[in-house]
């Protein structure tokens, strides 16, 4: 069975300030058929849909449709060649019913003027019945839960029409109920003639629903063929290639005492429930901790709590013993927590003050005396954790912002590491970071433990896990639901105890 | 003009150059203005003119100096303008009539008690400001425009609007010196210019040499990541709108005592002045980004076109027409600079790997 090819991307090259996202690729995309999208975290595959959808132009290179080029100024431009897309992150108006939010600026009026809400409200209905949920039209965005969002920002998308839809990531906050759903959504558009990219990162999902395969790996296309005959083994292959196994080589050496210990930590959610529901922990030093599970399990919110940014975070936490009395941020770091957060844009770093800037931004103390800062001894440091984490500058005066993602994340690395902390917990540490960099943080964890320090750190990649952690913890619902020796852990195991508690989601069955 | 010269590429070597002349663009407008006026206007360049001329620009320099930090920090302090006409009642209050305390006796002041009362009061309405901000969570355009009301209507209680006259100063008392501040020179230049070169050295001092300085610079950046990195934001953002206040407190002193007088009204629209100063300066109204020394030459502009434009017999019209012009001229310019800094670093980029 062939595919007409409705849109192509021909030598497309985007560059940001810091990175080279795409690299001359050549991408096809067929209609009436699934085209599946893989490819690590920071390959390129949401930069690409980005520039098919027109929220991002090509630095180099072309788009064509139905063979002729095509500019593609704008989402205006792209929603005019039928073109829709369901973002990663959501883009939605909190503040807006569900009905407005599916018809912002594509309202059905009476004479231009006047918005038909009656035919919206209807219209929003006839949608959800379709997407088999039951949310109210007029119900405030803001007010539902995140897979709910997601089924409106597809609704959104379906109301228009698109010849060709680009879900990026769709699945990713959806039960499995929700997902049956979607899928017969979307074999339905195929039977229409729709063009469909689907980027997910769930490969038994793709394996199922692909038609067409493309895989990303560092802004280039390693692979690109029909979905026949493709299996795990190979889109690992096209998507980590050879330097996959380039992780961090153990280096075997004795655990420490205890450095920290968490005791029933919890932090109220703000719609009602636990983010953190009573969580313990301990850690010893030397240790590399992995803490696995689902988005939105609690795992980041039960970092930040450690490190002290919510005030109103219950339980009780320890280091090297002492009870941590202090609620602060300051005061956190002072007794030896560090964190490396998530977001490493908006939480991690400053991103118009120069690199020493940012290095030293938690520690500034330690060049001070009174109130006078010692410049030169600054820069000293800042320049020997430069050479220590071997982080890529031209010269430590440019913005940290000029600096692609790896660098900037071992700049916060660095940042961490120069409060001496006790206890390093790191929140995704290698998102958004091209292979090599993460190699690179890898084996700059596995030395910082081999040097004695405790080391927390979430992730949500299997093999990112398994690879790095002496110990590993599984989270779920705000809880922990599975604690395991890195020799008695198998992925079977973990990702079952990350379903725990999940599995009677809160889902109102479909109303068909 | 930190990194000037931190970025040598051949290929880009005009691009670069351009770049060097915008990010000094304040001080070459500067020059400019100065030059055009020393030909336009005749004894501009007298030392008398240079004299009155810095006393003028002196005033919106303190404003412009406390602004300069709280806009770094990302904030807006829109009531500097009431906080120079209240302190100044308070000092002309002092002056005249000291503490009654309804005892059928009254305390009073000598000059430097009187300077130090009205700074703790500047200093104490910076601190209700911060109060606003960080603990009530006001949006700090609302919670100055409050302030700027509540001072204004404060100052004008103190008289029922009236002026205060002939604040002379009683020398029983140690008061008679207060006519100095305004009045006074030490090794041939004006007291209020002295004090305007302290403040602003610790100024820039705060701003480079301290972690004071640098968590300012990092919370207008970026609020949530430093508070991350333990930088304690509430502390900061009390210190520049206390440090505001202190620097009105200090241009009500001038004022009053320059004009031996104080009058209620005084120091109206002074923070949009002030405001001005510092964008022309470089400042970002975004945070993060902006200098002491761009802000002096800032409203050492603002002062010179003005005083410039009176000396030619331009209409106060006119000026007010020039000087928006120049604002917007000056952020105009701002983007471009910014624009081409991002596509200098992009194509280094794009032709690196």
């Amino acid at each position: 069975m062939t595919h007409e090819i409705g849109l192509q991307i021909r030598g497309g090259t985007k560059v940001y300030p810091g990175t080279r996202a795409l690299k001359g690729v050549d991408f096809d995309l067929r209609m009436g058929a699934v085209n599946v999208l893989v490819g690590e975290n920071g390959a390129g595959k949401s930069t690409m849909m980005k520039v098919i959808a027109g929220v991002e132009q090509l630095t180099e290179g072309q788009i064509l449709m139905d063979g002729q080029p095509v500019h593609l100024g704008g989402t205006d431009d792209a929603r005019r060649h039928g073109i829709g897309i369901v973002f990663q992150e959501l883009n939605m108006f909190p503040n807006m019913t569900v009905a407005e939010n599916i018809f912002i600026n594509r309202e059905i009026t009476r004479g231009r003027i006047d918005i038909d809400t009656a035919a919206q409200r209807e219209a929003t209905r006839g949608l959800m019945r379709r997407l088999e949920h039951d949310i109210d039209p007029d119900t405030l965005v803001g007010d539902l839960r995140v897979g709910q969002q997601q089924i409106i920002e597809i609704a959104k998308s379906l109301a228009q029409d698109a010849r060709i839809l680009i879900l990026d990531e769709p699945t990713s906050a959806l039960s499995a109920a929700e997902v049956e759903i979607l899928f017969r959504v979307i074999a339905d558009l195929k039977k229409q003639g729709v063009g469909i990219v689907y980027i997910s990162h769930r490969l038994e999902e793709l394996i199922r629903i692909g038609d067409y395969i493309t895989v990303l790996r560092d802004g280039a296309i390693t692979g690109a063929r029909s979905m026949e005959g493709v299996d795990v083994g190979w889109i690992v292959r096209a998507m980590i290639g050879e330097a996959s196994k380039d992780f961090a080589k153990e280096i075997d050496h004795p655990y420490g005492a205890e450095v920290f210990h968490a005791e029933d930590v919890t932090l109220p959610r703000p719609g009602g429930g636990m983010a953190v529901d009573h969580v313990s922990m301990s850690l010893r030093a030397g240790e590399i901790l992995g803490v696995y599970g689902l988005m939105g399990a609690g795992r980041s919110e039960f970092l930040e709590c450690v490190i002290g940014r919510h005030p109103h975070a219950g339980g009780r936490m320890f280091v090297d013993g002492k009870l941590l009395k202090t609620r602060t941020v300051s005061g956190r770091i002072r007794s030896g927590i560090a964190l490396i957060p998530e977001d490493r844009k908006n939480d991690g770093l400053v991103q118009i003050l120069s690199i020493r800037e940012n290095m030293t931004l938690s520690s500034l103390g330690a060049f001070t005396t009174g109130f006078h800062m010692n410049l030169g001894a600054e820069r000293g440091t800042v320049r020997d954790f430069v050479k220590r984490l071997t982080v890529k500058i031209a010269s430590m005066e440019n913005p940290v912002s000029s600096l692609s993602g790896g660098n900037q994340q071992k700049v916060v690395i660095g940042k961490a590491l120069m409060t001496k902390p006790k206890v390093l917990l790191m929140d995704e540490p290698s998102r958004g970071i091209d292979i090599g960099a993460k190699a690179e943080v890898f084996r700059t964890m596995r030395k910082l433990a081999a040097e004695g320090l405790g080391i927390v750190f979430v992730t949500s990649d299997m093999e990112e896990l398994m690879a790095l952690s002496d110990r590993i913890i599984v989270m779920s619902n705000g809880r922990v639901t599975g604690e395991f020796d890195r020799k008695d852990a198998t992925e079977t195991l973990v990702i079952a105890a990350s379903a725990k508690g999940h599995a009677p989601t809160p889902v109102k069955e479909p109303a068909a | 003009m930190t990194h000037a010269a931190t970025t040598p590429a051949p290929q880009a070597g005009s691009a670069n150059l351009l770049l060097v002349l915008l990010k000094a663009r304040t001080f070459i407008a500067l020059i400019l203005v100065f030059a055009f006026f020393a030909f336009a206007a005749p004894n501009f360049l007298s030392t008398a003119n240079m004299v009155i001329m810095s006393k003028h620009v002196a005033l919106n320099a303190f404003l412009a100096i406390g602004m300069t930090f709280v806009i770094i920090s990302g904030g807006i302090d829109l009531s500097v303008g009431s906080i120079v006409g209240l302190c100044g009642m308070v000092a002309g209050w002092l002056v005249l009539y000291g503490i009654d305390l309804g005892l059928g006796w009254s305390i009073q002041f000598n000059t430097v008690e009187i300077c130090l009362i009205v700074m703790v009061v500047g200093v104490l309405i910076g601190a209700v400001n911060a109060f606003l901000i960080t603990k009530l969570n006001v949006a700090p355009f609302i919670a100055t425009l409050g302030t700027l009301y509540v001072c204004r209507g404060a100052a004008m209680l103190f008289s029922d609007g009236r002026t205060f006259p002939n604040l002379n100063g009683n020398p029983e008392y140690g008061s008679d010196t207060f006519r100095l501040i305004g009045a006074g020179d030490v090794l041939g230049l004006p007291i209020s210019i002295w004090m305007l070169i302290v403040v602003a050295l610790i100024a820039a001092y705060i701003a480079r040499r301290t972690p004071l300085g640098r968590y300012m610079y990092a919370v207008g950046g970026n609020e949530r990541g430093a508070a991350l990195s333990g930088v304690k934001v509430n502390r900061i953002k009390f210190f520049v709108y206390m440090f505001s206040g202190l620097c009105a407190a200090l241009v009500g002193l001038i004022v009053s005592s320059q004009l031996v007088a104080s009058h209620p009204a005084t120091g109206q629209a002074f923070e949009l002045n002030a405001i001005a100063a510092a964008v022309l300066g470089g400042t970002s109204m975004s945070g993060g980004r902006g200098r002491i020394g761009g802000t002096i030459v800032g409203a050492f502009v603002i002062g010179v076109l003005s005083d410039g434009l009176v000396m030619m017999g331009v209409s106060s019209f006119w000026q007010t027409v020039i000087k928006g012009l120049v604002i917007i001229a000056a952020v105009v310019v701002d983007q471009a600079q910014q624009k081409l800094q991002a596509r200098v670093a992009l194509q280094a980029e794009a032709a690196g790997k």
